[in-house]
C-alpha cells in the first residue's frame, strides 16, 4: 500500500469519526492542533485504522503519532 | 421576601412534534402520538406500541456530534436550544446571553443512557472490549444530558441532575426554582429527558404488568381515567424551560409566559412502585405547593394530572385532588396523547400547563369514553376547553414514591 493510499484511508476514517474534511488530511497536519481530533476521537481513529489496515497500534505508540505523516509511516512499517 | 421566578423560554421534542409549537397544536387538537412498534425486536414482546419521537434527532443535530451523544442527551440538547432561543438569548458564545456564572442547569432523566449501555454491551459480547466506544461512559452517565446542556450553553453556576423516576422532570424544575430563590443563579435551564425505547425496558415494565397491551389500537391505548384503561404507554422525548429571576427577566425586557409560583415535594413511604391508593403523599405535595405559592385554591382552576392510565394510580390522584384542592378545577391528562415520557413527563406537562394559562385552553383527555367509578371531577374529555386560567397545577409522581406538585400562575 502506498503512502497516498494510507493517507486516503485515514482521511475516510477521520471524516467518519470526527467530521474532518478529507482535503485537510495531509502528512504535515497534527491530529490535535490542526484537525481538532480530541483524545476520545483519537482512540476511535486508532481502532478503526487497526481494522482497516490490518495492523496493531499499541497504546504506547499512539502518543508518538502526532501528525498524519507519523501515522502513515507507522502503518506503512507495520503493514 | 421571596424571590419571584418566571418562565421565559420553552423547548420540547416529543411524539407529537419536533418543537413546542407543533406539540401544542397537536395537544389542543387531540391527536395521539402513539403508534405501533415495527422494529423486528418488537415482535416477541407483549407490548408492541409506543409514543416515538415525531422528529428524529438526526434532523436537528449533525452526524459527528450525534456520534458522541446518547439519544437521551441529543434530545435534551435539542429541547434546551429551543428553550434558550425562545427566551430571546443569542449564540451561547455571543454577548446576548446571561452571565455564565449566573446560569445553571437542572435536568434529569428517569433511566439515562440505557441505549448506549445495552448497545455497547452487545458490541462487547460480539467483538471484545477494544471495540467498546471511548464515548460509552459520557453517553450513559445519568448526568450526561445536564452536563452536555451546561457545556453547550456555557453554564457555570452549577449543573445539577435529578432522578425521581416519572417525577424527574417536575423535580428538576422545582430544583431550578430553589436555585434561583437561594440566589445561586439568575437563569436556570431546567427539564427532563428520556429515550429508552428498547426491548429490555419495555420487557421490564411489561413484566410488572404496568403497560397497556392494546396493541391493535395504539391511538386508543393511553386512556387515563377511562374504565377500560389497562396501563401506560411508553414514550420518549424531552421538555425544557428557561426559569429566570423575575427582575432579571424584566431588566432585559424578556417575554414572560408565566410565574412558577411554588412547588411541593413529598414521599409516600408506602411502596417501592405501588401508589398509595388513598393518595396521601400526593395530597400533601399538592397542599405544600399551594402553601409555597401563596395562591388561593379557588384560583387554581386547571390541573394537568399525572394520570398515566394505570388502574390504581389514576384513581389515587383523583382522591388526592379532592383532599388537597377541592372539586372546582378542570382536569386533563395529556398522557392520553403523548404517552408516558417517564423522566421527561413532568417537564413536558409543565409546558402544557404553562401554555394552557397563556392561551386560556385546557388540552383534551382523549379516549375518555367512559369515566371510571370514582372519577367524579370535571375532566376535559375529548375536546379542548376554553377558559380563563389565572393559576394551574401540574402533578408528577414516580416509582419510589416521589410526589411533585408545581403551581404556575399568570405573570
Amino acid at each position: 500500500m502506498t503512502r497516498d493510499e494510507i493517507t486516503a484511508g485515514l482521511a475516510e476514517i477521520l471524516e467518519e469519526v470526527a467530521g474532518v474534511n478529507p482535503d485537510d488530511v495531509v502528512e504535515g497536519k497534527s491530529f490535535t492542533d490542526d484537525l481538532d481530533v480530541d483524545s476520545l476521537s483519537m482512540v476511535e481513529v486508532v481502532v478503526a485504522a487497526e481494522e482497516k489496515f490490518g495492523v496493531k497500534i499499541p497504546d504506547d505508540e499512539v502518543q508518538n503519532l502526532r501528525t498524519v505523516g507519523d501515522a502513515v509511516s507507522y502503518i506503512e512499517k507495520a503493514g | 421576601m421571596t424571590v419571584d421566578v418566571v418562565v421565559t423560554g420553552l423547548g420540547a421534542t416529543t411524539p407529537l412534534g419536533g418543537d413546542v409549537a407543533s406539540t401544542w397544536e397537536s395537544l389542543v387538537a387531540g391527536r395521539s402520538g402513539v403508534g405501533p412498534l415495527t422494529q423486528d425486536w418488537a415482535a416477541q414482546l407483549p407490548v408492541r406500541i409506543a409514543a416515538q419521537l415525531a422528529v428524529e434527532p438526526s434532523e436537528k443535530l449533525d452526524r459527528v456530534k450525534l456520534r458522541r451523544l446518547d439519544r437521551v442527551e441529543a434530545i435534551a440538547l435539542i429541547a434546551a436550544y429551543e428553550a434558550w432561543r425562545d427566551a430571546g438569548f443569542g449564540e451561547p458564545a455571543g454577548d446576548n446571553r446571561p452571565d455564565p456564572e449566573r446560569l445553571a442547569v437542572s435536568i434529569g432523566t428517569g433511566i439515562g443512557g440505557a441505549l448506549t449501555l445495552l448497545n455497547q454491551d452487545d458490541i462487547l459480547e460480539a467483538s471484545g472490549p477494544r471495540r467498546v466506544s471511548p464515548h460509552t461512559i459520557p453517553m450513559l452517565m445519568p448526568n450526561g444530558p445536564a452536563a452536555w446542556v451546561g457545556l453547550d450553553l456555557d453554564a457555570k453556576a452549577g449543573v445539577r441532575m435529578v432522578a425521581s423516576a416519572c417525577a424527574t422532570g417536575a423535580e428538576a424544575i422545582s430544583l431550578g426554582l430553589d436555585t434561583i430563590r437561594a440566589g445561586r443563579a439568575d437563569v436556570v435551564v431546567a427539564g427532563g429527558t428520556e429515550a429508552v425505547i428498547h426491548p429490555l425496558p419495555i420487557a421490564g415494565f411489561a413484566s410488572m404488568r404496568a403497560m397497556s397491551t392494546r396493541n391493535d389500537e395504539p391511538e386508543r391505548a393511553s386512556r387515563p381515567f377511562d374504565k377500560a384503561r389497562d396501563g401506560f404507554v411508553f414514550g420518549e422525548g424531552a421538555g425544557m424551560v428557561v426559569l429566570e429571576r423575575a427582575e432579571h427577566a424584566a431588566a432585559r425586557g424578556a417575554r414572560v409566559y408565566a410565574r412558577l409560583a411554588g412547588a411541593g415535594l413529598t414521599s409516600d413511604g408506602y411502596d417501592i412502585v405501588q401508589p398509595d391508593p388513598q393518595g396521601r403523599g400526593a395530597a400533601r405535595a399538592i397542599a405544600a405547593a399551594l402553601r409555597d405559592s401563596g395562591v388561593a385554591r379557588s384560583d387554581v382552576v386547571h390541573v394537568n394530572a399525572h394520570a398515566t392510565s394505570t388502574p390504581v394510580g389514576d384513581i389515587a390522584e383523583i382522591v388526592s385532588l379532592h383532599a388537597a384542592l377541592g372539586d372546582h378545577a378542570v382536569i386533563t391528562a395529556t398522557k392520553s396523547m403523548t404517552g408516558h415520557l417517564l423522566g421527561a413527563a413532568g417537564a413536558l406537562e409543565s409546558i402544557a400547563t404553562i401554555l394552557a394559562i397563556v392561551h386560556g385552553v385546557v388540552p383534551p383527555t382523549i379516549n375518555l369514553d367512559d369515566p371510571d367509578d370514582g372519577v367524579d371531577l370535571d375532566v376535559a374529555a375529548h375536546k379542548a376547553r376554553h377558559m380563563d386560567i389565572p393559576a394551574a397545577l401540574n402533578n408528577s409522581f414516580g416509582f419510589g414514591g416521589h410526589n411533585v406538585a408545581l403551581v404556575f400562575t399568570r405573570p
